[in-house]
């Protein structure tokens, strides 16, 4: 085992190699790693957010509001079908996530049936999303099939993301990450942010713009009450000038996702407006809308509050047009932002929230970089101390050992945490295990009277199966909290599992080189630590 | 060619009676462990906001932190479950909180930085974390399940490689080494959290590391001296390993004692955690693993097994 094989020299020069040229850009200042040329990597360390500072955010997605919204958008497209098919019903009604209604004539139940044969969607892989029930008593009722619901809300978490995405890449923050975790929840990242509260600002809002008609027969009084025609809705009004709330037709003329582009501007006073641009359909719709309704008034309705209600002067044929309400400069260009990007398909729920600051972090990089250098410099005094030449050769290890693993570290961008840290100093210790391993057995070998170079080999022989069942199981439990752990504990997890690795490699093939060399220069009778 | 003289922790040939000490050992930890489920029951585990929800914010101050300040203010905020703590040089200090009246969610961690900030000139967050209740419950569940996982596959891999009844004393060693470690988290009032998970599955890795060492050394000498009783083979082989545990060991502390010089440090709780968790390890690995081979005997002759005849079947 001790002999210099050239695959050997070559792996270990490869390695040292290897360990320089990736570690190498974390210790050059920024000047210098800007004139490396551009064949050697550049990345460095990658560092975890308790490291580096920054913002973190847990969010789920409230699919069970958008669960409500598709029955209530149901309920609707069941009202307006049966009236078109002139069949008289009543109790119309979401209840325990079914929508159910009564046919009053018993002998209409049947085109009843067919009339909702257009409600609903498809689903992706070919079907319908609801089924229809009938029930005793001319009842009906419409569920979603449970495939839909899945659908629904693997759907809205990745537009989700990527609604979050444009919307923080508007604002300006450094790679934030975005990444779906678990079902329904969506973890963001923002390294060197350290206002989540503008994070928050962003993503707190759905921005589900609509136009809808307001339905002005209905007097303040029954609105009050909640007495309102089925197809109409109450919807409180932020502009309130003396109007608390304002009652508007159900039917959206045009919604948000038929804006082609929004931006801050000023209207005639000077005060701060959006104007924004329809796309064809919407435009379209907005004119047949404007023409037929002039005089009568329409509301936009942003996260179902009225911001702005104007009476119609002429039709809007041009597709274009401003919101203007009671807005601050920030405020407009934030909603401009908002309405850009896209509504969110549902609402969004913080549930972690995690910030970081630059000062806290650097403090925290500091103490794990004495900590880790105090702890190998011990760790290197103490072998030699032990194991004197042979612990001159270990120590020689480790350091390609802590090269490889820096090295391996920025090679894969793994993001390296605090407990990180910690992992690293006790692999430091593990690895050194395996030569002491190695040692004692050539120190047990020598005792029992093995010449110095079949000590040495037996050695390396016996301690063999004792390394690599020790490093096996560290090994699986590393792997488990890769697949069970949440982000800082993943962290952990590969630096361990990279250390494993870097580690059995130096601690045998690098010391196995250096012993055999010096066989071979000194031609000893004696094992230096018999 | 001359040589330095070596330190050595340990004499050549030892001669400790480990078994002989075993009784006396079975009850130190039946102590401990008693103790620790004490300590659990009476004064609980200090859970950080990872696992019961709540808030921690890191506060800075340009001079001293006036902490009997900063609690007054908290209560006057009508924050529940509040706690001020000095940290390091002690113009820092960390607050913890569970809620705040009349603030839902993440609100409320922001109310209170805002006030903070206005009624102590200067101060400045620098630091902040919440959680809501409902991931905290997932992450106990997680760990527990990641636990129980990571056991169960050293179990199977142990029985692999050795025998059954190693797997299971190793397996009673390293819960044996869990139950003090927590036993330790509430003791010292360390403040659990996702990272204390981290330190506390790496006591396990380097107690099991130590348990398959140990049973790697048994078993050479178990196929050694087939017809020297256990408990002899076992002091034989620990006596020979000796050297080797103690210079190991010494390494792992070494290793993590650079973290000393920052006692305010997150890394000190993990490394602290760590340190305790190699001397039981260690421990454990000889008065636990052990032990449970030794009353449950093993099989001598599995290296004469007859070669399994191949019956044909008709």
């Amino acid at each position: 085992m001790l002999a210099l094989s050239r695959w050997k020299i070559i792996v270990v020069l490869a390695s040292i190699v290897f360990g320089i040229v990736f570690s190498l850009p974390n210790v050059l200042p920024d000047s210098a790693l800007a004139r490396l040329p551009g064949f050697l990597p550049h990345a460095r360390l990658n560092l975890g957010l308790d490291l580096q500072g920054g913002s973190s955010l847990l969010l789920r997605v409230k699919t069970e509001d958008l669960r409500k919204e598709r029955l209530n958008d149901v309920a609707e497209e069941v009202r307006t079908s049966l009236r078109g098919a002139q069949i008289t019903f009543s109790e119309l009604a979401v209840t325990n996530g079914v929508v159910g209604f009564r046919v009053t004539d018993a002998t209409q139940m049947d085109a009843a049936i067919s009339a909702l044969s257009r409600v609903g969607g498809q689903l992706k892989g070919g079907g319908r999303d609801i089924t229809i029930t009938r029930m005793p008593d001319q009842r009906v009722r419409i569920a979603f099939v449970p495939q839909a619901a899945a659908d629904d809300a693997r759907n809205a978490v990745a537009q989700s993301i990527e609604i979050i995405r444009r919307r923080i890449d508007a604002l300006g923050t450094k790679e934030p990450d975005i990444r779906q975790q678990g079902v329904d929840r969506i973890t963001i990242e923002a390294p060197g942010e350290s206002d989540p509260q503008k994070l928050r600002d962003v993503i707190g809002q759905t921005a589900k713009l609509t136009f809808q008609m307001v339905d002005e027969t209905v007097n303040p009084q029954d609105a009050a009450a909640g007495r309102v025609p089925p197809d109409d809705v109450v919807i409180q009004n932020s502009e309130n000038r003396g109007e608390p709330f304002l009652v508007l037709k159900r039917r959206v003329i045009v919604s948000g996702e038929m804006l082609t582009h929004a931006q801050q501007g000023y209207d005639e006073n000077q005060n701060a407006d959006i104007e924004f641009r329809f796309n064809g359909a919407g435009a379209h719709r907005f004119a047949d809308a404007t023409s037929q309704n002039v005089g009568k008034r329409f509301a936009i309705v942003l996260d179902n509050r009225v911001i702005s209600a104007p009476v119609i002067q002429g039709a809007i044929i041009g597709g274009s047009g401003r919101i203007t309400g009671n807005f601050t400069l920030a405020d407009a260009n934030q909603l401009a932002l908002l309405l850009n990007s896209g509504a969110l398909p549902a609402p969004l729920e913080v549930i972690e929230q995690g910030t970081v600051g630059a000062e806290l972090g650097a403090d925290a990089v500091r103490a794990g970089a004495i900590s880790l250098a105090v702890g190998a410099g011990l760790i290197l005094a103490f072998i030699v101390l032990a194991y004197g030449l042979f612990g001159v050769f270990a120590a020689l290890a480790l350091v390609v050992n802590l090269l490889m693993m820096f090295g391996a570290l920025s090679m894969t961008q793994a993001t390296l945490t605090l407990p990180g840290i910690a992992g690293l100093i006790l692999t430091m210790a593990v690895a050194v295990d395996a030569n002491v391993l190695i040692y004692e057995r050539m120190r047990d070998e020598a005792n029992a009277g093995r010449t110095a170079i079949a000590a040495a080999d037996m050695g390396y022989r016996r301690a063999m199966s004792s390394i690599l069942d020790a490093n096996v199981t560290t090994l699986i439990s590393a792997l488990i909290m890769f697949s069970f752990g949440a982000g800082p504990v993943k962290g952990f997890a590969w630096t361990l599992s990279i250390g494993v690795i870097t580690s059995v490699f130096s601690a045998i093939v690098v010391t196995q080189l250096l012993i055999g060399w010096w066989f071979r220069v000194a031609k000893p009778k004696a094992l230096p630590i018999a | 060619m001359k040589f330095w003289p070596l330190i050595r922790l340990v004499p050549r040939a030892t001669h400790f009676n480990f078994v002989g000490l075993a009784p006396f050992a079975a009850i130190l930890s039946a102590l401990l462990i008693v103790g620790s489920c004490a300590s659990v029951v009476v004064q609980k585990v200090n859970f950080g906001v990872d696992f019961v929800g709540g808030t921690t914010m890191t506060v800075t101050t340009p001079g001293p932190a006036p902490l009997a300040q900063i609690r007054a203010d908290l209560a006057a905020m009508g924050v529940g479950g509040g706690e001020v703590q000095g940290v390091g040089n002690g113009n820092v200090a960390n607050v913890r909180f569970k809620d705040v009246k009349g603030q839902t969610g993440e609100a409320g961690p922001a109310f209170v930085a805002q006030q903070l900030a206005a009624k102590i000139p200067g101060l400045k967050v620098t630091g902040q974390s919440f959680v809501g209740g409902t991931v905290s419950n997932e992450l106990l569940i997680g760990g527990l399940k990641a636990l129980g996982a990571a056991l169960g596959l050293m179990l199977i891999y142990i029985w692999f490689r050795f025998q059954l009844q190693f797997g299971l004393g190793a397996i009673l060693a390293v819960l044996h080494d869990v139950v003090l470690t927590v036993g330790f988290l509430s003791v010292t009032r360390i403040e659990v959290s996702m990272t204390s998970i981290a330190a506390l599955l790496t006591v396990i890795g380097y107690s099991m590391n130590e348990k398959v060492i140990s049973f790697d050394r048994l078993r050479e000498n178990l196929r050694k001296y087939k017809t020297t009783p256990l408990a002899e083979v076992i002091n034989l082989s620990e006596n020979e390993r000796l050297s080797r545990t103690v210079i190991t060991g010494t390494t792992a502390l070494l290793a993590l004692s650079g973290s000393i010089f920052n006692p305010a440090s997150a890394l000190f709780s993990l490394t602290a955690t760590m340190a305790f968790g190699i001397l039981v390890g260690t421990y454990s690995s000889i008065y636990v693993a052990l032990p449970v081979i030794l009353l449950w005997g093993v099989s001598r002759d599995e290296e004469e097994a007859q070669p399994v005849k191949l019956q044909q079947r008709r």
